[in-house]
């Protein structure tokens, strides 16, 4: 597709000479760079919520942002009206962040390489609405009838498609288009009159709404959620103290994304306010250790076709044997770092600045048969899933939280524990990892990354991996 | 278009559901203009300023409900949201329960809540840029040992809101409120430790003066730095008011109206019942004059009022919507709460926990061995069960002194214990943001480090 065919050009009759000159304008004070960056964002959710299709809403927001950067300076504004009169308002604010004399040279774009990641002809927001509430009213009754202990289930569906257009003082021009959607089931389970126990699965992607009727139907997702709060009813006390941890394969990536990722972020090392930073080229892990954050899995919650910064996203190997490789750079800090850009400027809309952020974060998998590596455990903690977690780039001190977990004795998984809480340092905690598993897997899909307010859609992935030394919380 | 022009167009989004057959309607719309300035290393790091606005739309047909949203104010997008909604409301399920409130639970309450302060408005970009910096610069100049910084920040924003709907409610208010902050980085023997601190307020001459924000937050930081893990022990814990708050953000999960017809919360069923210890009288308030949790109507046209929660220990009341409120077979109490999209979720007003007699330093004075927490982190809470485990970072206290800083460790107790093993609630309390709590006293929790 050609810029006049795509959304923007063909939509709100945007043309490239345009574009050029609100660029002018941005630049107009004197600025090194800037760009614009138009969005488009249709949304749609359902919720369901003792079997009642309580809400359904739908809706569009429109709007373009427009930033000038002069040295480490930073200038932003935005418009939600697309008349040019208003977006070349927006770029005369932005311009003030600079002051003198025009001195870059009027651009003249140039389209990029075109390449589709989530090749959705309909999106799910395309799709009749009626067919996506029968799919969320499908997890409800699989929900509910896998065990007669389930007595609330919860469901919401949602999906939106962004349409984006970014337009930079360095030429490039790219467009994207970008669905999503992502399932998620909440159950409350208990045993007479017993202390109810929640469980929570889901997952979705870029993908057609068929994916959820042959990849991953909801009756999985349901299922699923209903075991997990079956499980905790019969949960024990978490043990409290340091110990060894083998987490499972998958969602528990999410500590690659807390105890490395975001240290990594280039802004923070750009400002050498990391524990991780001026720390390239040293063993951050064991040799055992390679992870990889990556945007260009198909069809995957994190991944994009271009961030939205217009740069080609790219697979970033971050630790490579346990040695820090890499950061994860935008156009600012690759500016003034004299790096190059990798693909990981991201934002959550056009009210908001880009900054560098995760993808699609994954440890590689190991050369251990997962059964060996809990064999090899005398006494710990076996963590199959987790709710979240959140990090102190400054000390690198992270926790995350485990949603279900397993205390392991004599190298078997016993019973089921409370959620806990296990918290490690970053540049440390991955020094201990003795065991990689050779059974790397991505999460579900329904990863959220939220940084400095600004929220968006990520994923994470692990084989399972043993840490032969890590601080659980306990409960009580 | 200005903001006296928005009440117009709900009422006009509101006819023109009622003419494509809803029964019901309500249209909110509201709009936000926003400018932020940071500062790093006393150079100007960002500036943004812009500002937008937005409509959504809840209609009922029976007891089917639809919403939608949109960005495009003009006629064209008003007419495609009504569309939208109406459409939705066809493929929801009926629910006996939906329904605006009656007509007699709607209204405003009298007399000015002060929310807005032209002078926010007024303000220039470089005394905004200014206050940004001094704070920062105070910051880097407490301490040798304060040699980076994540910057200071100045943020200001001018909100509108206008709700109105078919039984007759109409409403607007507008709002503002200024910050200025600063995040010091300390480093010490190679290792780093950040802090923040913060000033908020409804107009510029409420802000304290941006030199104290920066002493405050570097001193934060300079007390953290050397921490070390303590060893797995049982011992009292102090919560300090910024994170004391917390505490209260978890209990308001806990009283909403949700969770408790889900039966979702550990205190659904509670009503009633001594649940904490007598110390304990939890308030929620949106009428307060001048705080950030106060406002006119909440957001289904009801007046905002004053609830107690928890009086001595008793649970006296849920937080309610109408929606829950007719689940339980109870009133609303007016805490509506909603952005542009969906239905009305529950928000609260000025949540505060009423402070007690002793200064924190008292409170302290009486710890042998004891942990004084400053921050926590990740989000190990359940609200069904009250298990409670998170990352906490502090001072330890040794023999009534806070003795060195500690982090890496967690602490962990269910919200029930908790609530009924408060030792001590300092005299401290301030309205620092909507949710407001003095320096709090567990008399034993499970700390885990080595």
């Amino acid at each position: 597709m050609s810029f006049n065919d795509s959304f923007f050009a063909a939509k709100f009759g945007i043309a490239r000479r345009e574009l050029e000159n609100y660029l002018e304008d941005a630049l107009s004070r004197g600025g090194d760079y800037a760009d614009l960056y138009f969005e488009y964002l249709a949304t749609s959710s359902i919720s369901i919520d003792e079997s009642i299709v309580k809400s359904a809403t739908q809706g569009v927001s429109v709007g373009v942002g427009v930033r000038v950067i002069a040295g480490e300076r930073t200038g932003y504004a935005y418009s939600d009206d697309l008349s040019p009169e208003k977006i070349k308002h927006a770029a005369q604010v932005a311009a003030l962040i600079a002051s003198g004399p025009a001195k870059v040279e009027k651009t003249a774009l140039h389209e990029g390489v075109k390449r589709n990641l989530y090749p959705v002809l309909t999106a799910p927001s395309e799709t009749a609405f009626r067919e996506r509430v029968e799919l969320a009213q499908r997890a409800d009754r699989a929900a509910r009838a896998y065990d007669p202990r389930i007595f609330q289930v919860q469901v919401t569906y949602a999906d939106n498609l962004r349409e984006v257009l970014v337009a930079t003082s360095d030429g490039v021009l790219n467009f994207d288009r970008q669905p999503l959607a992502r399932m998620s089931v909440f159950t409350l389970a208990r045993d007479g009159n017993g202390v109810p126990q929640q469980g929570h699965s889901g997952g979705g992607g870029r993908y057609e709404l068929s994916w959820f009727q042959n990849e991953r139907t909801p009756e999985s997702f349901a299922k699923e959620a209903a075991r997990q709060a079956l499980v905790q009813l019969d949960a024990v006390e978490a043990p409290a103290g340091e110990q060894i941890v083998v987490l499972g394969p998958g969602w528990p990536g999410v500590l690659l994304h807390e105890a490395v990722g975001h240290g990594l972020e280039a802004d923070f090392n750009r400002k050498g306010v990391s524990a991780f930073s001026g720390r390239i080229g040293q063993q951050v892990a064991s040799p055992l250790c390679t992870v990889v954050d990556d945007g260009t899995i198909g069809g995957r919650r994190g991944s994009l076709n271009v961030d939205d910064e217009g740069n080609e996203t790219q697979r970033n190997v971050l630790i490579e044997n346990g040695v820090l490789r890499g950061y994860l750079q935008d156009n600012l800090s690759s500016r003034i770092l004299g790096a190059k850009p990798t693909g990981s400027g991201r934002r959550e809309s056009y009210e908001h600045i880009p900054m560098p952020r995760m993808t699609n974060t994954f440890m590689m998998a190991g050369e251990s048969d997962p059964a060996d590596i809990i064999r090899s455990v005398p006494r710990g903690l076996y963590c199959a899933n987790f709710a979240g977690g959140q990090v102190d780039i400054t000390s690198g001190n992270f926790v995350f939280s485990a949603s279900e977990s397993y205390l392991i004795e004599d190298g078997k998984l016993t019973r089921p524990v409370r959620n806990a809480t296990l918290i490690g340092n970053g540049p440390e905690a991955m020094k201990y990892v003795s065991m990689v598993g050779n059974d790397l897997k991505l999460d579900e899909g329904i990863g959220i990354c939220g940084k400095e307010g600004q929220s968006v859609p990520v994923g994470v992935g692990i084989p399972t991996v043993r840490i032969d030394r890590m601080t659980v919380g306990g409960t009580a | 278009m200005t903001f006296d022009r928005l009440p117009e167009i709900a009422q006009a989004a509101i006819k023109q559901a009622l003419d494509e057959g809803a029964g019901d309607a309500e249209c909110t719309i509201s709009e936000g203009d926003e400018f932020s300035a940071s500062v790093r290393m006393g150079e100007v790091e960002t500036l943004k300023e812009a500002g937008s606005r937005g409509a959504g739309l809840r209609v009922l047909i029976g007891q089917c409900m639809g919403s939608s949203y949109t960005s495009d104010l003009t006629p064209e997008g008003i007419r495609h949201m009504v569309r939208s909604a109406i459409d939705l409301a066809s493929v929801t399920t009926e629910d006996p329960h939906a329904g605006l409130p009656d007509a007699d639970e709607l209204g405003s309450i009298t007399g000015d809540l002060r929310l807005f302060s032209e002078d926010v408005a007024g303000l220039p970009a470089e005394l905004k840029i200014d206050s940004a910096k001094r704070a920062e610069a105070a910051a880097l100049a407490f301490d040798p040992r304060i040699t980076n910084s994540e910057g200071g920040s100045f943020d200001s924003n001018i909100g509108g809101r206008v709700f109105a709907n078919s039984r007759g409610f109409i409403g607007a208010y507008r709002s503002t409120y200024c910050s200025i902050s600063a995040v010091p980085v300390a480093i010490q023997n190679g290792a780093m430790e950040r802090d923040y601190w913060f000033t908020m307020a409804r107009d510029f001459a409420g802000l304290e003066d941006p030199e104290s924000v920066g002493r405050i937050a570097a001193e934060r930081a300079i007390r953290r730095l050397g921490a070390v893990k303590v060893e797995t022990q049982r011992v009292p814990v102090i919560f300090e008011p910024r994170v004391a708050r917390t505490l209260l953000g978890n209990l308001f999960e806990a009283v909403e109206g949700r969770s408790i017809y889900r039966q979702a919360s550990f205190l659904a069923g509670k009503l009633g019942e001594k649940i904490a210890d007598q110390r304990i009288t939890l308030i929620d308030d949106g009428t307060i004059p001048h705080l950030f949790g106060s406002q006119p109507f909440d957001d289904e046209g009801v007046p905002t009022r004053r609830t107690p929660v928890i009086e001595k220990g008793v649970l006296k009341s849920y937080l309610l919507n109408t929606y829950t409120a007719r689940k339980l077979g109870m009133k609303t109490t007016g805490n509506a709460s909603r952005g542009i999209t969906g239905n009305a979720g529950i928000g609260h007003g000025n949540f505060f926990l009423e402070a007690g007699d002793k200064s924190p330093e008292e409170m302290i004075r009486g710890v042998r061995n004891g942990f004084y927490v400053t921050e926590l982190i990740g989000s190990g809470v359940n609200i069904v069960t009250g298990d409670y485990s998170r990352g906490a970072v502090g001072l330890w206290v040794r023999d009534g002194e806070l003795a060195f800083p500690v982090s890496e460790v967690t602490i962990a107790s269910t919200l029930q214990e908790m609530l009924n093993n408060v030792a001590e609630i300092g005299s401290d309390l301030e309205f620092r943001g909507s949710v407001s709590a003095p320096t709090i006293m567990i008399g034993e929790m499970t700390v885990a480090g080595r």
